[in-house]
């Protein structure tokens, strides 16, 4: 009964404040300056990768450039 | 495949196949009840075969002097055969499910001579694990290994994992399946196969997660496209739902019974907390994740706002794990959790039409195509769908709603309303713009088919949904209905007896979803074996 009462109200103050906070700080990180580029590209991707054919380059993580 | 078995790795691979069918032959000899015999011998012939097939694949000594070459670009052999494995298990599911529910209405469909295996009981949840599993989750599999390849530009992880987790699947089915008609079941609503099947599902599971991580891993994009992200959630969710409702004891290790480790109201919060995120993490957010390539896809254009897909996601994952102890208002669950579902509940409304404007306004500037292309008609009707039972759940969740809706045909309604419209229709349009690509063609065999397919499919769902409405509200009205001395006016044989023309509108909805389903079999058995002459090559980008 004791842990039961300590975690339901450690669940209804501190964490629930907690998990709010990373909520809406994934919310703002989502809209901070700058992020339109990155957005922007990430939603062209569905679009460059449909042959068969995989690109080879040395580094795997190149931004592609939308016409591969 | 014989790259995958050079050196000692095949001899191994024997010796694990040879090891499982000797101890599966032991385990069914040595079986307390047939569920459990016809498992372990289902067991012993699949290991007695692939010893065979791995014998005859093993690298010839002496043979070619020239070592294998590991198989480059992408891996789409297991998301042929999931393609192929979707729309089986999908015609299955829909006519188990119309089957029962003509025996709904006519009780004489129990056959005699098929009991106890073909009753309603044992028949019902063969279709609820049919549909969601074997249909929605072999879809689930096949597009997220083609979507995952396609967004990370990179060959899935693993090798031959992915086959794994295909065949592997497909065994958790049969097993399950056969399962429920021979009586093995844990009683758990769509988490019934018993204890040594949820452990084969568990491995099967950790596969799909390592192959679907892995592939990440290599992508060669910088960034990992949303879909993945709903994708890998679902994977990752269902995981831990799948081994904590499911723990249980064996009573023997021989034997197919198990009891449950939680009990009582510990046990119902858990199976609802399990059976709620079933439907947010499996029928939710692993089929956004097939929302979110395939309607731009097939629209042409990107998604409307990414933005707004990463807001989706994250309150999506914060909120819907909450909703569960709606299921259990009035029950011997605390008022406070009970409140808490009903709160989560509605809240959820926001992300869930937040994505499905996301996804219809992805059409902004093609709306012409809702005319034109049939496949993005299906897939504007099944986001229609997803809004119009994301926000009737809310409304249903909502104590004082509750109290007539539950346990009535209402939520039968509003399952289904989800199930055929949002899950359904999101399949069969993934299925038609897979189908021909996977087997370079041009496009489906028959377009006027895959019109005459959505609108079967539609008009099944508009009479499931609406017979059922009818239905629940009115036996939850006639079991509350009480005379001036506060008695109850109607017997429970009353209200079974006032359904049976709405059961028989509803059989005949399925019936059309059915027609539906065997038409898109046709259509794609056509596609896949036309002549490859009609095909073009896949023009470079």
């Amino acid at each position: 009964m004791e842990t039961y009462s300590f975690l339901r109200q450690l669940a209804d103050s501190w964490v629930l404040l907690v998990l709010t906070l990373i909520f809406l700080g994934v919310v703002a990180w989502a809209f901070r300056p700058g992020s339109r580029g990155m957005h922007n590209d990430a939603a062209a991707v569905p679009f460059r990768h449909d042959d068969a054919q995989l690109p080879r380059h040395n580094d795997p993580r190149t931004k592609g450039d939308g016409n591969d | 495949m014989s790259y995958y078995l050079r050196g000692s790795s095949g001899v191994l691979l024997l010796i694990a196949l040879a090891a499982i069918a000797f101890f599966a032959a032991l385990a069914a000899g040595w079986s307390r009840d047939v569920a459990y015999m016809v498992h372990a011998l289902i067991f012993m012939t699949v290991a007695a075969g692939l010893f065979v097939w791995t014998l005859r694949s093993l690298p010839v000594g002496g043979g070619p002097v020239l070592p294998p070459e590991a198989p480059t670009g992408y891996m789409d052999g297991p998301v042929r055969a999931g393609v192929i494995a979707t729309a089986f298990w999908g015609v299955v599911g829909f006519l188990v499910g119309t089957f029962i529910a003509f025996q709904l209405a006519f009780p004489a469909l129990n056959i005699e001579w098929a009991q106890p295996y073909a009753n309603f009981g044992r028949l019902r949840p063969l279709h609820t694990s049919a549909v969601i599993f074997a249909f929605g989750g072999n879809a689930l599999i096949a597009t997220s290994f083609y979507v995952v390849q396609r967004t990370c530009a990179a060959r899935l992880w693993g090798g031959p994992t992915a086959w794994f987790v295909f065949w592997g699947y497909q065994m958790f089915i049969v097993l399950a399946a056969t399962g429920y008609l021979l009586g093995a079941t844990q009683s758990k609503e769509y988490a019934e196969p018993e204890w040594y099947v949820d452990i084969w599902l568990t491995i099967v599971w950790l596969s799909y997660l390592a192959v679907f991580f892995g592939t990440i891993l290599r992508r060669r994009e910088r960034h990992i496209y949303v879909a993945n992200w709903f994708y890998l959630a679902f994977i990752v969710t269902i995981a831990m739902l799948h081994v904590v409702n499911n723990l249980s004891l064996p009573v023997s290790i021989f034997g197919s019974k198990s009891v449950q480790v939680f009990a009582g109201v510990q046990d119902a919060m858990t199976q609802w907390w399990y059976g709620h995120n079933a439907v947010g993490f499996f029928l939710t957010a692993g089929f956004l994740g097939m929302m979110y390539y395939f309607v731009p896809k097939q629209a042409g254009r990107p998604i409307y706002s990414y933005k707004l897909s990463i807001i989706h996601f994250w309150a999506l994952i914060f909120l819907y794990i909450w909703a569960g102890p709606h299921h259990l208002h009035y029950t011997a669950l605390p008022d406070w959790a009970a409140t808490l579902g009903m709160v989560f509940s509605i809240i959820l409304w926001m992300p869930s039409w937040g994505g499905m404007i996301n996804g219809l306004m992805t059409l902004q500037g093609a709306w012409d195509k809702i005319r034109t292309d049939p496949i993005i008609r299906m897939f504007v009707a099944s986001l229609a769908f997803y809004g119009m039972s994301t926000f009737e759940g809310p409304m249903m969740s909502i104590r004082a709603v509750n109290s007539l809706s539950h346990y009535t045909d209402w939520t039968i309604g509003h399952v289904h309303s989800g199930a055929l419209g949002w899950n359904g229709l999101i399949t069969f349009g993934a299925l038609y713009f897979l189908t021909p690509k996977l087997w370079g063609r041009r496009e489906m065999y028959s377009v006027p088919a895959i019109n005459a397919h959505f609108w079967l499919a539609t008009v099944g769902i508009v009479l499931y949904a609406a017979s059922m409405w009818v239905s629940g509200i009115m036996e939850g009205l006639m079991w509350r209905e009480v005379d001036p001395n506060g008695f109850l006016v109607n017997s429970f044989a009353d209200t079974v007896d006032a359904k049976f023309p709405m059961y028989v509108v509803r059989a005949l909805g399925g019936a059309l979803y059915l027609a539906g389903g065997v038409l898109m079999v046709w259509n794609m058995w056509m596609t896949i074996r036309e002549p490859r002459t009609a095909a073009i090559a896949t023009p470079a980008e």
